[in-house]
């Protein structure tokens, strides 16, 4: 069978079904996992936890597909990158992992028990779940920003020379309180759709509004840095666009500031980072105006943004070495075969839509408010 | 060099992970089905009984549903995190079925289980079955995707090396899905997942009679166990996946070393019922033989031969000296991708590149091993074959075992005879013998498959990542401490939920559900 699009357009095309992906991670499991950072301390009886709980509880497990899939989907599209991340950052994926294997225990067995220290354990685990991830991930980000370092072997074996601590740069830590403000606005937002009004929505927006600001202001922080930091990779040379999936045929090089080169290039992209600042002041908006479904289109927007401005900063870069100028990985260098990427493509096309098709759905049939008397009485509930 | 300490622990991570992970999964299989067949016998006779038993099974399929979706997490990123090169090696083929696992079976299950707890009153009867439906799908399909995975790894088909890339590509993916081996062990896998179910609810199911509770309940599980398990325990031996061991030199290998069968016997070669293996003498004392039998159901031929170790390591001998001049084409071609003459040996010898890589556990480049070291690395082909013999011999008698005991269940099942206690007590001892025979299972196939990582592709050892052992064991003390206590905590609340036994639900909103129990009798609980 002949490939419809050429290698160069189909990474590219791969390239926009990562962040597409990562977006989708976000706007779903993110409202889980800040609803879950914002669970010990909106919800202070069990009743109260527990509807917070249930808010999320018919759906969550299906939104954590979105990070599994991630895992998949990088190993299938860049091999490279799942390779030389993920044993890269070794032991903060460790702590990940633990804190996502906290999460669908802690859903299920916290109310397998009546008894109150057993629940508060499990609403801590919750917390854990939601708010290490979410740290983690913001402060992978940061390190991404700022180059790994890493380099490859004429194997293409994969060495790493950074440490756990090493890894908690304060650039990767404004990175990481980012994505901490983000979601926790953005669970501030589902909490404010998903629950009847009373003492747990109200306080979970007077968190939102906090975590709105902090979104505006760290982010356009972080900005400001990639503007004026010593942070920044540029090609040296040429890369080629439909060349072998071999970083070492690529040569790169630190640049500051080179991170904000695209905006330059390609004025329209500037729409991302706009759409990132925009957002948390939306959703504060809609917490001040009561205007609920404004909260929620705040914080996706917010979310989209951010995400989108981290990719198209970085384009064609997706993880670039800070030692080795021979291991940066790119777009046109790290991907799987031409074949493999539009097999996988062919596979996305047809499955998605109806992934998202029976997602809707599902969202369809437990539409509405969880009220008090649902945590009393429903016996389906958590 | 590789450091082997780095190896021998990742192997060991990633045994206790894929161990502890298959705890659960064969459980979810199987059980997922078995609530299928009762909330369709719900639906169809509308007897409020079959949907209390549908809870009351529904209920214990979560607890343990979520420890497997829990730990297959780390799964799915393990082999990232501590077989980093593996992954780069041959991702261009592996991540495709994981991939798709998550976008054609997880979604699904993960979806469609949340509305099976939560939409007991938001769906009709007929749609709360489809999700029911959808779940048992679901699960049952990742499993397919990751025996494709699986399955390429036991016999490498569709992929070639790629020089520039230095990786395994996809050469034909129709050869990858279609794989006979993965075929095979698909088959074999979630049948053994529907027996492991099957002996679960049967075993609750004679507790209670033994017990005098929940009768009724007990009684309607017990038959449907028999009858489902009776079918999964034929499946699982008769499709057993022996017949794919034939395919290749990795494949006969491993079936020599499940035989103990050191030398090429003549054709029809017989089976070994008991011996005791030597991995050193070569030879396997006090055999006892069945004649032919082995023959006929390795090749399904009278005239097909078993090879046997001595001579497939041989093979081996061979095949690695063929890849060192791959190897040195290799070399070549880095440097000069335009060294035609390399170009031209490597077309000529890239099918035992792999064999070239054995060496590289004993020299740094295997162009300058000596025959003694392509001796060693030629005998290193061979896996530990008493291990090999043992465990077999556990899993395919626990597998005949299987297939009499549901013989008989069915057979009480079908004369109504619930009352035989030897057969009751029989079950509930019974419980722990699938996991057993499916964890043995997995060490047979996987075991089996050393020294290689993907058959005659990439041994093992190259594949893990460049990490420190404190690294390991570090996140090897982690998982363990998390697993053991989420292994507690699971196997007491099953225990609690089995000896509370089934609920009688109504529906909370007072629309008409089938008002059996007296009005007391109901309490909400704020729970699940």
């Amino acid at each position: 069978m002949s490939i419809p699009f050429d290698y160069e357009t189909m990474r590219l095309i791969w390239w926009a079904l990562m962040g597409i992906l990562l977006i989708g991670f976000a706007l779903t499991d993110g409202f889980d996992l800040g609803s879950a950072s914002l669970l010990p301390f909106v919800g202070r009886t069990d009743a109260e936890r527990r509807m917070v709980i249930n808010a999320i509880g018919p759906t969550w497990e299906g939104n954590q597909v979105w990070f599994i899939l991630g895992g998949g989907a990088i190993f299938a599209a860049w091999p490279f990158v799942y390779a030389v991340s993920f044993s890269g950052f070794y032991l903060a994926m460790f702590l990940v992992l633990a804190a996502f294997i906290l999460r669908p225990v802690g859903f299920k067995y916290r109310s397998k028990r009546p008894d109150a220290a057993w629940r508060e354990r499990w609403d801590w685990a919750l917390f854990v779940g939601g708010f290490v991830p979410a740290l983690v991930f913001g402060v992978a980000v940061g390190n991404v920003l700022q180059g790994v370092p890493f380099r490859l072997d004429s194997d293409l074996r994969s060495f790493y020379e950074g440490s756990l601590l090493g890894l908690f740069s304060p650039f990767a830590l404004l990175a990481g309180l980012v994505s901490v403000a983000m979601l926790v606005l953005h669970g501030a937002g589902w909490l404010t759709l998903k629950l009847e009004d009373g003492p747990v929505r109200d306080r979970a927006q007077r968190f939102g509004q906090i975590a709105a600001l902090a979104a505006f202001v760290l982010y356009a922080l972080g900005g400001v840095w990639l503007a004026t930091g010593d942070i920044g990779y540029r090609i040296a040379g040429v890369a080629e666009a439909a060349g072998p999936s071999n970083p070492r045929m690529t040569e790169t090089v630190h640049a500051a500031g080179a991170w904000l080169a695209n905006y330059g290039a390609h004025p329209w992209m500037i729409l991302a980072p706009l759409l990132g600042l925009a957002g948390p002041l939306v959703a504060l908006m809609g917490i001040r105006g009561r205007k609920d479904t404004l909260v929620f289109a705040g914080s996706s927007m917010a979310n989209l943004g951010i995400i989108a401005s981290v990719g198209l900063s970085m384009f064609p870069f997706i993880l670039p070495s800070s030692i080795d100028p021979r291991s940066s990985l790119l777009v046109w260098n790290a991907s799987s075969s031409h074949t493999t990427l539009f097999i996988m493509l062919l596979v996305t096309v047809v499955l998605l839509p109806i992934v998202l098709a029976y997602t809707a759905w599902a969202y369809k049939i437990m539409f509405g408010r969880v009220t008090t008397r649902d945590v009393n009485l429903n016996p389906d509930f958590y | 060099m590789i450091d082997m300490a780095v190896v021998e622990l990742s192997r060991l991570q990633f045994a206790l992970t894929a161990l502890y992970h298959f705890l659960f999964v064969p459980l979810t299989l199987g059980l997922s089905f078995i609530l299928v067949i009762t909330e369709s016998v719900y639906v169809i006779t509308d007897r409020p009984i079959w949907r209390d038993v549908t809870r009351f099974w529904g209920k214990l399929f979560g607890i343990n549903f979520v420890l497997g979706v829990a730990t297959g997490l780390t799964m799915e990123f393990e082999f990232g995190t501590n077989w980093a090169y593996y992954s780069h090696y041959v991702g261009d083929i592996f991540g495709a079925p994981l991939a798709i696992e998550g976008l054609m079976a997880f979604f699904l299950e993960a979806t469609f289980v949340g509305l099976m707890f939560f939409g007991w009153d938001r769906l009709s009867k007929r749609g709360h079955l489809l999700t029911t439906i959808m779940v048992a799908v679901g699960s049952n399909l990742s499993a397919l995707w990751i025996l494709i995975a699986n399955g390429w790894m036991q016999h490498p088909v569709g992929a070639v090396f790629n020089p520039e890339t230095m990786r395994m590509e996809v050469s034909n993916f129709k050869d990858v899905l279609f794989n006979p081996v993965a075929q095979a062990k698909f088959v074999h896998t979630v049948s053994a997942g529907y027996v492991c179910a099957a002996v679960f609810v049967l075993g609750v199911s004679c507790y209670y009679l033994l017990r005098g509770r929940h009768i009724e309940m007990a009684k309607r599980s017990f038959t449907v166990a028999a009858a489902f398990g009776l079918a999964s325990s034929l499946s699982v031996v008769v499709l057993g996946d022996e017949s794919g061991y034939a395919l290749t030199d990795n494949q006969q290998m491993k079936l020599a070393a499940m035989e103990g069968m050191w030398e090429t016997e003549k054709a029809p070669a017989g089976l070994t019922l008991f011996g005791i293996p030597s991995n050193t003498a070569h030879e396997t004392a006090y055999e006892i033989k069945v004649p032919y039998v082995l023959g006929l159901i390795a090749t399904r031929s009278l005239s097909g031969e078993v090879a046997g170790i001595v001579p497939l390591v041989e093979r081996a001998d061979y095949r690695i000296r063929q890849g060192v001049i791959a190897y040195d084409a290799v070399e070549k071609l880095k440097v000069n991708r335009g060294d035609l003459t390399a170009r031209e040996a490597w077309e000529r010898h890239k099918n035992d590149l792999g064999y070239a890589l054995l060496l590289k556990r004993f020299v740094a480049d295997p162009r300058q091993a000596d025959d003694a070291t392509i001796a060693r690395a030629a005998w290193s082909t061979v896996p530990n074959v008493p291990a090999l013999f043992f465990m077999f011999r556990v899993m395919a008698g626990l597998g005949f075992f299987f297939i009499v005991f549901f013989a008989t269940a069915f057979a009480f099942s079908v004369r109504r005879r619930f009352d035989r206690k030897w057969f009751l007590r029989l079950a509930v001892i019974a419980m722990p013998a699938p996991w057993i025979a499916i964890e043995v299972g997995w060490a047979v196939a996987e075991f089996g498959r050393q020294p290689w990582a993907v058959d005659g592709v990439l041994p093992t050892f190259l594949g893990a990542s460049s990490l420190t052992t404190t690294q390991i064991w570090a996140t090897i003390f982690g998982f363990t401490a998390l697993y053991s206590v989420l292994a507690v905590i699971e196997v007491k609340l099953m225990l609690a939920t089995i000896r509370k036994g089934p609920e009688i639900y109504e529906s909370y909103d007072g629309e008409p559900a089938p008002k059996r129990a007296p009005a007391n009798t109901f309490t909400a609980i704020p729970a699940e």
